[in-house]
């Protein structure tokens, strides 16, 4: 079970994190054009890295805050956690 | 019986207290302190049980977690466990055990045709053989495996016992209570370290309760109590005994399984039988010290063959003699000490030492004594059924090629030493890279990846001088670093014996004519034949190999077998053993039992059980309760002893009729506030939010950003800056979620909180022709006519002094409201609307008749929002907003979203009127069709119409726009039903909302 440091409550076990996907796909803007391609990518394809991996987690029995963690996908080490508002780096 | 092998005075056991014990239907008695195994062996039983593969008889060997044979069956206190190991199992009075994989009695098998008839079943034989002739399997093959096989029955019964968890943080976790595992928690606790000490058996100690080595000025033993006893006082430390720590996950944490009621007879109340620990340690020190290896010989399984340092173990903790004509054979100094011990009680021991010419003080010793000592010598096979009556011996060369003539020896019993191989589970577990040690012909931990550390002879170190003083160096730096403390404690002197190198000698070779069975592998049967032919038929990765003969692969995980089993293969292949590699550690290090992986979460605890504040209520009035996600609701009210479909058809047909009362307590119910909350709703609902009027509510759908539905729901403007979101049951916490997601990353800038208020209030829907009048009855001072409370209007009023929320909302196809007031007065509301209603012949419905009126009037629900389907599909793409950008639009431009022919939702009528439709049912053109045949949709949801009184189905139909009308068949094949129908418009009940109007 992994130890992620919610930046808002601190170091919390796993289970009360929800998982919520690549961090780095931004949604596109409302009311713009978009190619097919382009709204693809955004709803589906994505690349499934091995390594360091920006992703997303729901604080879901905590502060509910949905924070960016930098995780490893296959050591599972935790290298770093931002909030919401907080630009990956 | 008396216990004939049981020695006068040795051993830890508690004399005073006798304990009766059954074997197999036979009494016997053992001690307080006893393992099961212990007590066996004192009564000279050595025949447990049979082989896995071959039905051999087995015997024990080892004295602890790595015994690979003596598994049985428990019985405690109306209770039955399999793959209990008997050297673990201590024994409490009225124990009782039998054989396991044995047919029909361990005496006589009948599995053991295997091995007599010399049908041995090769590596892959069970891939091999059984494959043909196919319809074999069921009638001869598994019949047959499944009755002589297994390591036990597993109790089909509901285990009455209690299991917990229990989630803990320390600086330290130490696994193991042997010398470096008490070295180190003393130095780390006495320098103020939250420490938690792990010991796997029920005493403390690991080698120290059977070593000669003195430290201090004490023994081992007394120096370990010593310990011990200080440890347990001392506030800042947890000392666990019958503690296994099994794996070693991610961010350190790791899992021990506590024991806390196994060794008693029956659970004391209010105890658990086992507890489950999760803790999250700063660092950890694996102490689990070594397993003694076996040499491979011939016939080495036979019952009296076993590991040197478990006779020692057996003799100086229990006070039994595994034999009373032993024959030591190995390879190291170890070997010594066991027979040392056996000529201190009496027994005259014979020594085998593959090495041929060894000094070192512990084999001076056992030359003064006049222990028989044979240099240069193996034993070439065991001789004995089912236990060994001798051995055949022989001198063995000097490269270790050949052995010599071969003489026949008398012994009841062959201790083996092969030396040690450290324990690294744990380490390997924790994503530790072990490396080789040649010195020691073993693997080590290696650099670590997370915070650990391996002591003492789980590192490879085997001299206690070396491994307590590392140890207590190791406790103290670690606390230092996290108490930033320094509280040093002064190292003991130690007076070991010093020991010298052993022989890398590990398979006796055959003698010229003779073909032994060699086993590597005692629980599986696995033969240095079967690694012969998985390498000659071409395996070559150690894990596949492994597979093939499933060497390593039973319950024991192979602790006393796989150093071995690789010694062979880099033989063979010619390769250093570094080089063929190990097969990969997993947890669980033992066997752990189901009921402690899954604690309390069983039954109605594996999830908590939600009630709305009318709970109560409802039990008094018959509801018959349904489980809706977690929480119960009534499923109908049960009159006299009406059935469901009675009861719910009463209901529905009041509401139709008269009014109706359900709690809808259990809606999802989300407050938005904030400036822009307009603005969010009308970008996660797919229809137009910024002119709702305050006091006013909206129905709405959200979709998913691939376009597909993923919740519906009414939203009222409470206030300006205030909206009231009600979802449905199952989507609550998700929707919340997703709110909470668009709100934290995709739009920050919009300035709104969402919160669940779910629990927060308590809701009734009131449904019928009889509503109105019903409501201004509530609320005698307000106007609540259609131009004072239009449909999907709003209001605030006060229910008998009780404040409360009105909406006027409708699922049922009739006039309908629903109340809301908080939680606490739900009970008086719901009391009130019953009181009042009377009048009107009110009567309470149930989620059967609710789910009934909403397929009647084709509202569509979760059936048909599942996940698959998009707005167009549940014929809701009237609210598709064209003017604004919503989540999801874009996907609803898809190709697949737009093509002709679009399934959509539909009504299904049987023909006969009469035949009611299974849910899940196929939609086909052609009954009589061949297979496959082609789906044209699906039954999505089924009720009794309580309007028409016939049978009416909701549908998601390929085509279904056009399909209206037309005359298609329900398919069944699990009900063997083929239903003619007619599809029809979703909308039986009121298709042009005037009634809900009205
Ligand atoms: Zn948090």
């Amino acid at each position: 079970m992994l130890y992620i440091k919610c930046p808002h409550c601190g170091m919390r076990s796993q289970n009360e994190f929800s998982y919520g996907g690549d961090a780095s796909v931004k949604r596109p803007e409302l009311n713009k054009e978009i190619s097919d391609q382009d709204w693809d990518n955004f709803v589906y394809n994505r690349k499934s890295l091995r390594g360091k991996h920006w992703e997303l987690w729901q604080h879901l029995s905590g502060c509910r805050q949905w924070i960016k963690v930098e995780r490893d996908t296959a050591t599972h080490e935790i290298f770093n956690t931002l909030k919401a508002n907080e630009d990956i780096s | 019986m008396t216990q004939s092998f049981r020695l006068e005075n040795v051993g830890l056991v508690n004399r005073d207290k006798k304990l009766s014990f059954k074997f197999n239907g036979k009494t016997y008695y053992g001690y307080e302190g006893d393992t099961l195994a212990s007590a066996l062996i004192a009564n000279g039983i050595h025949l447990i049980g049979r082989s896995f593969k071959y039905h051999r008889p087995r015997g024990f060997f080892g004295a602890g977690v790595d015994e690979p044979y003596a598994i049985v069956q428990l019985y405690r206190n109306g209770e039955t466990e399999p793959n209990v190991k008997a050297t673990e199992q201590e024994l409490f009075e009225g124990l009782e055990a039998t054989s396991v994989n044995c047919w029909p009695s361990v005496n006589f098998d009948i599995g053991a045709i295997n091995n007599f008839l010399k049908i041995f079943l090769p590596a892959g034989f069970y891939y091999k053989t059984f494959m043909w002739p196919k319809s074999f399997w069921y009638k001869v093959y598994e019949p047959f495996i499944r009755k002589a096989a297994g390591l036990g029955v597993a109790s089909i019964k509901h285990d009455k016992e209690r299991y917990e968890h229990k989630y803990e943080y320390c600086d330290l976790l130490i696994a193991g209570s042997g010398p470096s595992g008490l070295a180190s928690a003393y130095a780390a606790a006495k320098n103020g370290a939250r420490v938690i000490l792990a010991e796997d058996k029920a005493r403390f100690g690991g080698t120290l309760l059977t070593s000669e080595a003195n430290i201090g000025n004490k023994s081992g033993k007394e120096w370990a109590e010593g310990i011990i006893t200080e440890l347990k006082e001392m506030p800042n430390v947890t000392v666990k005994n019958r503690s296994q720590v099994f794996g070693y996950y991610d961010h350190n944490m790791l899992v021990m399984s506590e024991r806390i009621s196994d060794h008693l007879p029956k659970t004391k109340k209010f105890h658990p039988k086992q507890r489950l620990w999760y803790i999250r340690a700063k660092e950890v020190l694996i102490s689990s010290g070594s397993i003694e290896r076996p040499i491979v010989f011939g016939n080495n399984d036979t019952p009296g063959v076993m590991l040197s340092s478990a006779a020692k173990e057996y003799l100086k903790v229990y006070g039994v003699l595994v034999g009373r004509n032993p024959l030591i054979f190995t390879n190291n100094d170890s070997g010594y000490e066991s027979a040392i011990e056996f000529k201190k009680n009496g027994v005259d021991p014979i020594i085998l030492d593959t090495r041929k010419n060894p000094q070192s003080e512990i084999v001076n010793e056992a030359k003064n004594l006049g222990i028989k000592i044979k240099f240069s010598h193996v034993v070439v096979a065991a001789q004995g059924y089912k236990k060994v009556k001798s051995a055949d011996i022989a001198k063995i060369s000097d490269d270790k090629e050949q052995v010599g003539e071969v003489e026949n020896i008398k012994c009841d019993c062959i201790c083996v030493s092969g030396f040690w191989t450290p324990t690294i589970h744990l380490a390997s577990q924790s994503g530790n890279k072990t490396k080789f040690n040649a010195d020691i012909d073993a693997f080590v931990p290696g650099i670590s990846k997370q915070n650990e550390k391996t002591l003492g002879a789980a590192n490879g170190v085997y001299t206690l001088d070396e491994t307590l003083k590392s140890s207590f160096e190791t406790g103290y730096e670690l606390s230092k670093k996290i108490t930033k403390k320094d509280n040093k404690i002064s190292f003991p002197n130690v007076v070991e014996k010093k020991s010298t190198i052993h022989d890398k000698f590990w398979c006796v070779p055959l003698p010229k004519g003779k073909n032994y069975k060699r086993f590597l592998d005692f629980q599986n049967d696995v033969a240095v034949s079967d690694v012969e032919i998985a390498l000659k038929e071409g395996y070559r990765s150690i894990e596949h190999v492994k597979r093939y003969t499933t060497l390593g692969m039973a319950t024991d995980q192979g602790k006393t077998s796989n150093l071995n089993g690789l010694q062979l293969v880099s033989k063979i292949e010619n390769k250093v053993v570094p080089a063929v590699g190990h097969t990969t550690f997993r947890p669980p290090y033992t066997p752990v039992s189901i009921g402690a992986i899954v604690g309390r979460e069983v039954g109605k605890h594996s999830k908590p059980t939600r009630k709305s504040p009318m709970h109560s209520w409802h039990e008094k009035n018959n509801a018959v309760f349904v489980d809706a996600g977690v929480w119960l609701r009534p499923r109908y009210y049960k009159k006299g002893n009406e059935n469901l479909f009675e009861g719910s058809k009463r209901e529905a047909k009041n509401v139709r009729t008269n009014v109706g009362v359900c709690d809808v307590t259990t809606l999802g119910k989300i407050d938005i506030k904030g400036p822009d909350a307009a603005e969010f709703l009308n970008r996660v609902y797919t229809n137009a939010w910024l002119k709702l009027p305050v006091g006013k509510a909206r129905y709405g759908v959200m979709l998913r950003e691939d376009g597909i539905v993923m919740d519906d729901g009414t939203t009222t403007r409470i206030s300006e800056n205030h909206y009231h979101m009600t979802t449905t049951t199952a989507q609550a916490a998700n929707v919340l979620s997703h709110l909470e997601y668009y709100l934290q990353l995709v739009w920050p800038e919009l300035n709104v909180n969402v919160v669940s208020a779910t629990e927060q209030w308590a809701g009734a829907a009131i449904a019928g022709p009889k509503s109105r009048d019903l409501l201004q009855k509530l609320f005698p001072n307000f106007d609540v006519s259609n131009e004072g409370l239009p449909f999907m209007g709003y209001m605030e009023g006060d229910l008998f002094g009780v404040k409360a929320r009105i909406f006027r909302i409708s699922f049922s196809g009739e006039l309908a409201y629903e109340v809301n007031v908080e939680s606490d007065n739900g009970t008086f509301m719901w009391k009130k609307i019953m009181e009042i209603g009377e009048e009107f012949k009110i009567q309470p419905y149930g989620t059967e008749a609710l789910s009934t009126l909403r397929i009647e009037m084709g509202h569509v629900a979760g059936s048909e929002l599942d996940g698959r389907t998009i707005p167009y599909d549940n014929s809701l793409e009237g609210l598709l907003s064209k003017k604004k950008d919503f989540i999801g639009k874009r996907s609803l431009t898809r190709e697949a979203f737009t093509t002709e022919g679009r399934q959509k939702v539909v009504g299904v009528i049987p023909l006969d009127k009469k035949t009611s439709i299974p849910e899940g049912s196929h939609l086909v053109k052609d009954s009589n069709a061949p297979l496959p045949n082609p789906k044209l949709g699906y039954i999505s949801a089924s009720c009794w119409s309580v309007e028409y009184d016939n049978p009416f189905s909701l549908a998601i139909l390929k085509d279904g726009k056009n399909m209206i009308g037309e005359k298609l068949f329900v398919m069944s094949p699990l009900k063997n039903k083929v239903i003619p129908v007619e599809i029809v418009s979703s909308h039986y009940v009121d298709p042009k909302g005037e009634r809900v109007r009205s």
